[in-house]
């Protein structure tokens, strides 16, 4: 277990190298200019002079690993000195934005806790209700309840978050005037009524959220169910005489849910991704909002960083979920 | 001395059934199934022939005093509880804030959507296809093809679909024409991103193929690889291709309507589904319908293919078959 792990981690290495250089590149070719909003009266030698500060045009093998010393030494450098006190990163440049023209990290370091807010509880909420619908479809397989639960994960699985967003804001802020159309982050939670607040603002984008999670995670939970309820070892646990309590929810359920586990460890770079399409439609300024205003304002050092902050998440959960079925699963050896 | 049993008396009663007869009994079988493809086949004929029986332009823009007039209608069954709505029954679902016709959008940009769809469907089962039959039967080029696999699914790929549309849909668009243009781009960025599923799967099935002995006795006689990739391969990974064909239709019909929604799509003057429920999301409280629409059509389309691809996956599983 250990030496897979480790060849993993080693092997992970070029990957995410490879990786960053594939979107370096693929930047590399953007069309448009950092300096297109800088007003035409600066004269033309100053734009040059501002744009080889910012290093634009640089070749690539200077400019990449460039980035690459930025992202990989600096900044821990300057967390280090943030959190410790060390002044290891004076003198160092960091990555900047060409955007706001300050570092790409405090951007996102400040867009973060929406995010995570947001998509974080939609994460936890879809998985508190699907598993027991997942658990109960399966145990009745072909119910009415199983049937309305299948439609109901199809649909939720159908509706794009684009359309599902706009609906729940048309019917429960636009009709019923229940709960605010607009996700506000300047919103400080220091009282009952603030934190109440919160709570309104959130339910909206967490619902749309938590359904589309929700109907991937409770069919998963249920086909695992079902592979394990005809097993033999179920058999002979209602053989010797096991309430059929025990026998579903403490046998059937612990085998099924290895899977299920290393299923929701792959959807947790999601949670920090954030859900891109369901912040745009509530306004949430996260970090999805974030990669879209930069990819539309051209600022590739911030879309360099999110693009490759996002695929380093994936790799590694990815490679968790794989230790992580290992460990639950002792028939699973990797050496 | 007794007779012999004619053959005639242990004649089987049912007439023989092909393969496909049964997959088609159990695809009946599997009412999700059939009403998906209901639907899907009613949108699919409504889509295509509508525009040519419906009467109303869809681009014509009103101008002068029938601009002011024709503008902003309501759907005809606003009226039928709100009399100050301003309905038109020759125009039913109403028109939009430059009069022109919504359900011509609709019709039209249901072409173009569903066209994405498909097409971005079979690049990308004809990649993963290609790739995942290559992975498994030449053992060298395994290794590189899964890694690239593995590469491609570690991308994130929301966001390089939007960097990559802005990259080069202006130099497409110069040379086929903003519609075209955006369409290949759309197509093949949707397909060269959605083919490692299909590539996993069909991987595994043709590895598992090659130990069978119908495949020792071909290689046997000496058949090329071309032949036995073709004649003896092929056919028996098409029922996981078909399957991930059906819900491919579906990934590429909500990556395009995404990429539009988030203003990553077609130019303005052409509709589809996507842009016209993001050009309405700024008037979503006065005209509800125009965003309910579009939405409404992007997931029925969607929900009746994912249940058409349910209903065959159970169809063309043997285990499951006959039961």
């Amino acid at each position: 277990m250990l030496t897979f792990t480790i060849r993993r981690l080693i092997l992970s290495v070029p990957t995410l190298l490879f990786i960053s250089f594939v979107i370096y590149l693929l930047l590399e070719l953007a069309p448009g200019d950092p300096m297109a909003q800088v007003p035409l009266t600066v004269p033309a030698e100053v734009k040059e002079k501002m744009r080889e500060a910012l290093g634009v045009g640089q070749p690539v093998w200077i400019a990449f690993p460039k980035w690459l010393y930025q992202f990989f030494v600096v900044e821990p450098m300057y967390f280090s000195d943030a959190v410790f006190g060390t002044t290891w990163s004076e003198g160092q440049q960091r990555v900047i934005s060409w955007q706001t023209r300050s570092p790409v990290m405090d951007i996102v370091i400040q867009r973060l806790p929406q995010t995570l807010w947001v998509v974080g509880v939609a994460y936890v909420v879809a998985i508190a209700i699907a598993l027991p619908i997942g658990i109960y479809s399966a145990y009745r397989q072909y119910s009415w309840f199983d049937n309305a639960g299948t439609f109901i994960t199809m649909v939720g699985f159908s509706v794009p978050p684009f359309f599902s967003g706009v609906v729940v804001i048309v019917v429960f802020s636009v009709w019923l005037g229940w709960f605010p159309s607009i996700y506000d982050t300047t919103l400080v939670v220091d009282s009952w009524e603030s934190f109440k607040k919160q709570l309104q603002q959130m339910i909206l984008p967490v619902m749309v959220l938590a359904l589309q999670i929700t109907s991937q995670l409770s069919r998963f939970m249920r086909a695992s169910m079902l592979d394990n309820l005809n097993q033999d070892y179920v058999r002979t646990a209602r053989a010797k005489g096991l309430g059929e309590k025990t026998v579903v929810l403490v046998h059937v359920l612990r085998n099924s849910l290895i899977p299920v586990v290393t299923v929701i460890a792959l959807g947790i770079p999601a949670i920090f991704g954030g859900a891109i399409i369901t912040e745009q439609v509530f306004k949430v300024n996260g970090i999805g909002q974030l990669l879209i205003t930069a990819i539309q304002a051209n600022d590739l050092p911030m879309v360099q960083t999110l693009t490759f902050i996002f695929a380093v998440l994936i790799v590694l959960f990815n490679l968790i979920a794989d230790i992580l079925y290992g460990i639950l699963d002792p028939r699973i050896r990797y050496d | 001395m007794t007779e012999p049993i004619s053959m005639d008396t242990i004649e089987p009663t049912d007439p023989p059934r092909s393969q496909w007869a049964d997959v088609w009994a159990q695809f009946k079988a599997h009412r999700g199934a059939m009403w998906g493809a209901g639907i899907f086949l009613t949108i699919v004929v409504l889509v295509i022939a509508g525009p040519w029986v419906y009467w109303n332009d869809p681009q014509f823009v009103p101008t002068g005093r029938d601009f002011l007039t024709l503008r902003d209608t309501r759907p005809f069954y606003v009226g039928f509880f709100d009399s100050d709505a301003k309905t038109n029954w020759l125009y039913p679902l109403g028109t939009d804030n430059l009069g022109r016709d919504i359900l011509g959008r609709l019709l039209i940009g249901g072409r173009i959507s569903l066209a994405v769809g498909m097409a971005a469907m079979i690049l990308s089962v004809l990649l993963g296809t290609l790739i995942g039959v290559m992975a498994g039967y030449f053992k060298s080029l395994d290794g590189i093809l899964m890694r690239l696999t593995d590469l491609f699914l570690a991308l994130p790929l929301l966001p390089l679909l939007l960097v990559a549309v802005l990259l080069f849909r202006d130099r497409l668009s110069s040379s086929f024409g903003p519609e075209g243009g955006t369409f290949i781009l759309i197509v093949t960025l949707v397909g060269i991103t959605s083919w490692m599923q299909t590539a996993r799967i069909v991987r595994g099935d043709v590895l598992a193929l090659k130990e069978r002995e119908f495949i020792l006795a071909a290689r046997s006689i000496g058949t090329s690889p071309l032949k036995m990739i073709t004649r003896h391969l092929l056919p028996n990974v098409m029922s996981p291709i078909m399957v991930s064909a059906t819900l491919g239709i579906a990934t590429a019909i909500i990556t395009e309507s995404a990429l539009s929604f988030l203003g990553f799509g077609f130019p303005p003057d052409f509709p589809t589904w996507g842009k016209l429920l993001f050009d309405s999301v700024d008037r979503m409280e006065l005209y509800p319908e125009r965003v309910i629409w579009p939405g409404m059509l992007i997931s029925l389309t969607v929900l009746s293919v994912n249940y058409v691809g349910d209903g065959l996956r159970d169809a063309l599983d043997p285990r499951i078959r006959g039961r």
